[in-house]
C-alpha cells in the first residue's frame, strides 16, 4: 500500500515500545521535579507567609526570577554554565533536567501554597495560639493539614504543566517521549504518525495523572472543611 | 529581533482565537462545537514541542513545507489561543445568565447579546487568564529554535558554540526574559486598569 510506505507503518509497528519506553523517562522527570517543587515550594510558602521582611522580599525575588526564565534557557544555564563552570560539578543531562523543573516549579508551587495557606481563616490562628500553642505548633498541626488538601487541585495542574514541560528535556538528550520519537522519525523517514502518537501519549498521560491527582484529593477530603464536602 | 517578530504577530491573533474558541464552545452548535472542542483539547493536550514538530516536519509527509517562522506563528496561536479559550469560556459561564434573558427581551439578536453584553464583561473577566497565557507564550517562544527559527535563544546557542562563554551568554538571555517579561506584565496591569468598569466585579486575584 503507497500509504503505509508514506508513513512507514510497518517499521512503527517495531519501534512502538521503543517510543512508548520513554514514558518512563518522562515520569522519572515529572516524579523528580514535582518532588523538588514541593520539597522546596512549601517551606517558601511558610516562609512567604510567617516569615520575616527579609524572607519574604527573598522568596518574592526567588519567585519572579524563575517564572520568568524559559525553561530551555534554565536548562542550559544549569547543563552548560552553573553546574560545570561555577560549581564544578558534572551533572548528567537527567539530573539537570529535573533540578531545572524542580527549581522551577519550586516558584509556581510556593504561589500555589501560598494561596492555601493565606485562604485560612485567621481565627484559627488565633484560636491556636490562645490555646497555649506556639506559633510554629498552630502552623504545623492546624494550618497546614487543612492547607496542603487545599492546594492538591493546584498541584495537579503543575503535574499537567510538567508534564508537557519535561519534553523540553529533549534538548539535552534525556531519554524522554519526545527525544525517542525523534529517534523514531528519522530512522523511518516518516515524520507525521510518530509525532501524531506521541502527542496523543502525552494527552493519555495528562488524563491519567489528572485522574489520580483527584482521587487523592477525594480520598483526603475532610467532611466540613474547606474543600470538603 | 525574530522573537518579538513571532510574539508580534501570534499574541493578537492567539487573543482573538482565544475568544473565538472560547466562544463557540458555549454558543455553537454541535457541530461548532464539536470542532472547537477537538481542537482545544488537542492543543492544550500536545506539548509545544510536539505542535511545532508535527507542523514543520509531519505536514511535510503530505508534500506541505511550511516554512519556520510561520510554523512557529501557527504553533504558537494555536497552542496559546487553546489555553486562552478555557479562560473566556470560564468567564462566559460565571456571567449571569439574567443578563441574557434581558438582553433577549429588549429586542436583541443572539448575536448582538453575545457581542454587546456577555463578550465585553466576560473578556474583562478572564483577562488576568489571558494575559498569564500570553506570558507564557513569551517563554515558549524560545522553543522555535527547534524548527531553525533563529530567535533568541537560538542566536544564544550559536553564539555559546563560537566563544563558549556558558555562564555570561545564558545569563545575559535570562536577564532579557526578566526584563522582557516583566515590563509586560506592568502593561498589563495598566490596561487592567483602564479596563476597569467602577463597580463591576471583573477579575478575582
Amino acid at each position: 500500500m503507497r500509504c503505509a510506505e508514506i508513513f512507514g507503518l510497518g517499521l512503527l509497528g517495531s519501534y512502538l515500545p521503543y517510543m512508548l519506553e520513554g514514558a518512563i523517562w518522562t515520569f522519572a522527570l515529572v516524579g523528580g521535579g514535582l518532588t523538588l517543587g514541593f520539597a522546596m515550594g512549601v517551606p517558601f510558602a511558610i516562609l512567604r507567609v510567617y516569615g520575616g521582611k527579609g524572607a519574604k522580599a527573598a522568596i518574592d525575588a526567588y519567585v519572579w526570577v524563575y517564572r520568568s526564565i524559559p525553561l530551555i534557557v534554565l536548562l542550559f544555564l544549569y547543563y552548560w554554565g552553573i553546574f560545570p563552570v561555577i560549581l564544578g560539578v558534572k551533572l548528567s543531562a537527567m539530573a539537570t533536567s529535573i533540578l531545572a523543573l524542580g527549581t522551577r516549579d519550586a516558584a509556581y508551587e510556593t504561589m500555589i501554597f501560598r494561596a492555601a495557606l493565606e485562604s485560612i481563616d485567621p481565627g484559627q490562628m488565633l484560636a491556636a495560639r490562645s490555646l497555649g500553642m506556639t506559633r510554629w505548633q498552630a502552623v504545623r498541626t492546624i494550618v497546614l493539614p487543612q492547607a496542603l488538601r487545599i492546594a492538591i487541585p493546584g498541584w495537579t495542574n503543575q503535574y499537567a504543566i510538567m508534564l508537557k514541560d519535561s519534553s523540553i528535556c529533549f534538548a539535552l538528550g534525556v531519554l524522554e517521549i519526545l527525544t525517542r520519537t525523534r529517534y523514531v522519525t528519522i530512522s523511518i523517514g516518516s515524520y507525521f504518525i510518530p509525532y501524531l502518537i506521541a502527542g496523543i501519549l502525552f494527552i493519555i498521560l495528562t488524563y491519567g495523572g489528572t485522574k489520580v491527582f483527584n482521587i487523592v484529593y477525594e480520598k483526603v477530603q475532610i467532611p466540613g472543611l474547606v474543600g470538603g464536602k | 529581533m525574530v522573537t518579538l517578530e513571532i510574539l508580534a504577530i501570534s499574541m493578537p491573533i492567539s487573543v482573538l482565537l482565544g475568544i473565538a474558541l472560547g466562544t463557540a464552545r458555549v454558543y455553537g452548535n454541535v457541530i461548532i462545537r464539536g470542532i472547537a472542542s477537538a481542537i482545544v483539547i488537542t492543543f492544550r493536550g500536545f506539548p509545544v514541542l510536539v505542535t511545532l514538530l508535527l507542523i514543520f516536519f509531519g505536514l511535510s509527509d503530505f508534500g506541505i513545507y511550511v516554512p519556520p517562522f510561520w510554523t512557529a506563528v501557527i504553533g504558537f496561536i494555536l497552542c496559546s489561543g487553546s489555553y486562552q479559550s478555557e479562560y473566556v469560556r470560564g468567564a462566559i459561564r460565571s456571567i449571569d445568565i439574567g443578563q441574557s434573558l434581558a438582553a433577549r427581551s429588549i429586542g436583541m439578536t443572539k448575536l448582538q447579546e453575545v457581542l454587546y453584553i456577555i463578550l465585553p464583561q466576560a473578556v474583562r473577566r478572564a483577562f488576568l487568564g489571558i494575559t498569564n497565557e500570553l506570558i507564557y507564550l513569551v517563554q515558549y517562544s524560545s522553543l522555535a529554535f527547534v524548527v531553525g527559527v533563529p530567535e533568541m535563544f537560538a542566536v544564544t546557542k550559536t553564539f555559546n558554540s563560537l566563544y563558549f562563554r556558558p555562564v555570561e551568554t545564558f545569563t545575559t538571555l535570562a536577564v532579557v526574559y526578566l526584563v522582557m517579561i516583566s515590563v509586560l506584565v506592568v502593561f498589563f496591569r495598566g490596561i487592567e486598569r483602564r479596563l476597569a468598569i467602577p463597580g463591576i466585579e471583573l477579575t478575582t486575584k
